[in-house]
């Protein structure tokens, strides 16, 4: 018992002599740390800026497909006991998330806003509505639009289910391939600064290859020899994302203030600074620290069979 | 003690750098070993440490067999030894004091013990003043004494040293041999490759010539034996 506490003790000393040593390095190599520390930087700016602009569009595209619903126009002959059956008829298909009704007096009044001062010119029908009582219909999942508007379209007392057809299609096409697009473009832009990162910690490592065969000599085990550098990839990775992260936050503070107000209304909307910025922080100091970690560990371990 | 038997050691080139050899040195002697250029000196001195693995044969350090020994157990072996170089291998970004130190951090030893045996060698090498500049600001015989201070700041039984006085001068030199001599009369054996004729000749301890691979003279208070 006693000497698992001594052992335990022990380690935490060490780890404490491996951390000081690690920051020692950092100052004692400056021009390589300022050249690993530049080289997160870089890489990092990129990935954060091309991660907000994904984040985004992705937002985008969501809210699209939220927008996306059908309109069930029904037949004027259906009373009110008929519109209650198709309701619960609509409700039973198992892709409907959601039925609402929509009169047709609302409908009106919906399309005289929708067309501001032309629009006026409707008021004229109020007195004789030509239009439809509707159900709106969401269904669970966006994809399923088509399918279930078609089995909607042949219960009784519906003369159309309207969803945008073609469009809609279209637009789940074009979703897709650009979400394919940016996680392709997001993994080589990742893979790049891996290799960019690595690579110039390897070059700080090489310049200090004596060092850690030294260290062997004086006896020095592998694991002795990798933890500092371990911890000074980590401290590099986290160093090298502070500034894209005052950088992408500035930046993207400006452009939602700018933006926000003129998406107002608009189905378009971007994410809110808070939380986004704060969550792109986040995986930017984690990726700094992941590539520093795996840089230093991969380049020392090629030095360590003397 | 070292014990070697029947050792031999081929490079992967061809190269037949040990041809057989079979010698014992006992716990606080002092051994020169001599001979020419590319006799096997150094191969002899680089398998006591482990840096070369003998083909066939076995050495024997403190009763441990060397050549047995996994590669990620070698700097746990090399502890119990203190080995000093002809280029002193001193870290570069470390002052004298952490170089010393770096021995005795590797075995996890208490921070005051530390403290106190690294001030205790530096004393001993004439370098407490020193002890915290970097190697770069010392001379090369001060780079050596901060060496031998990091060989022996384990307490080792045995000190191999690989030409220890091959970049020094001569003053500077004997300087180093005074070192040698003061811990040799602490109980370290000390196994010392050298060049230097004067030394050998001066400083009487036995010596170990090897030429071509083999032991050729083996004498108690021999001489160096070769025109330099």
């Amino acid at each position: 018992m006693m000497n698992k506490e001594v052992i335990t003790v022990m380690k935490i000393r060490t780890l404490g002599r491996h951390a000081t040593e690690s920051f020692k390095s950092i100052g004692r190599n400056g021009w390589m740390t300022f050249a690993s520390v530049s080289a997160v930087t870089v890489t990092l700016i990129l990935v954060g800026v091309f991660f907000v602009i994904m984040m985004n569009l992705n937002k985008v595209a969501e809210t699209i497909e939220e927008d996306v619903q059908i309109r069930v126009h029904i037949d004027v002959a259906a009373n009110a006991e008929d519109q209650q059956k198709l309701k619960s008829e609509i409700e039973n298909i198992s892709e409907v998330q959601s039925v609402k009704f929509s009169s047709k007096e609302q409908e009106l009044e919906e399309l005289i806003k929708s067309m501001g001062e032309d629009g006026q010119a409707f008021k004229l029908f109020e007195q004789d509505n030509p239009l439809n009582d509707v159900f709106i219909v969401k269904t669970k999942n966006p994809q399923d639009t088509m399918k279930a508007a078609n089995q909607i379209g042949k219960l009784q007392y519906v003369t159309k289910a309207v969803y945008g057809k073609g469009t809609v299609e279209k637009l789940f096409n074009f979703i897709k391939a650009s979400r394919n697009v940016g996680i392709v473009l997001i993994a080589g832009l990742f893979f790049t600064a891996v290799f960019l990162i690595s690579n110039t910690i390897k070059i700080t490592i090489i310049a200090r290859r004596r060092e850690i065969k030294i260290m062997r000599l004086v006896g020095a085990t592998n694991n002795f020899i990798r933890w500092p550098f371990f911890l000074e990839g980590l401290w590099l990775g986290i160093l090298g994302a502070i500034l894209p992260i005052i950088l992408i936050s500035i930046a993207y503070y400006n452009a939602y203030e700018y933006l926000a107000p003129k998406l107002v209304g608009n189905f378009i909307q971007i994410l809110p600074f808070n939380p986004f910025v704060y969550q792109v922080s986040g995986v930017l100091i984690l990726m700094g620290a992941l590539i520093g970690v795996w840089g230093s560990v991969m380049s020392v371990r090629k030095f360590l069979k003397v | 003690m070292i014990e070697m038997q029947d050792v031999f050691k081929k490079y992967p080139n061809g190269v037949t750098a040990i041809n057989g050899i079979d010698v014992r040195i006992n716990q606080g002697e002092f051994v020169y070993v001599v001979g020419p250029s590319g006799a096997g000196k150094s191969t002899f001195i680089k398998m006591m440490y482990r840096e070369e693995v003998p083909t066939s044969g076995t050495i024997t350090m403190n009763g441990v067999n060397v050549a047995k020994i996994k590669n990620k157990k070698v700097p746990i072996f090399r502890r119990n030894l203190g080995v000093v170089f002809q280029d002193f291998k001193l870290l570069p970004t470390k002052t004298v004091y952490e170089n010393v130190a770096f021995a005795l951090e590797v075995i996890e030893a208490q921070p005051k013990f530390i403290k106190k045996r690294v001030m205790e060698v530096l004393d001993l090498v004439n370098l407490k003043h020193k002890a915290r500049m970097l190697p770069t600001e010392l001379s090369g015989g001060e780079q050596q004494r901060v060496s031998i201070a990091r060989s022996i700041v384990n307490s080792p039984k045995i000190v191999i040293a690989d030409e220890p006085t091959g970049n020094l001068d001569p003053e500077t030199s004997w300087e180093i041999m005074n070192i040698f001599e003061e811990i040799n009369n602490r109980g370290t054996t000390i196994v010392m490759a050298t060049h230097n004729r004067e030394i050998v000749n001066t400083i009487k301890h036995r010596v170990i010539a090897i030429e071509a691979g083999k032991i050729a003279r083996d004498e108690q208070r021999g001489d160096y034996g070769y025109e330099n």
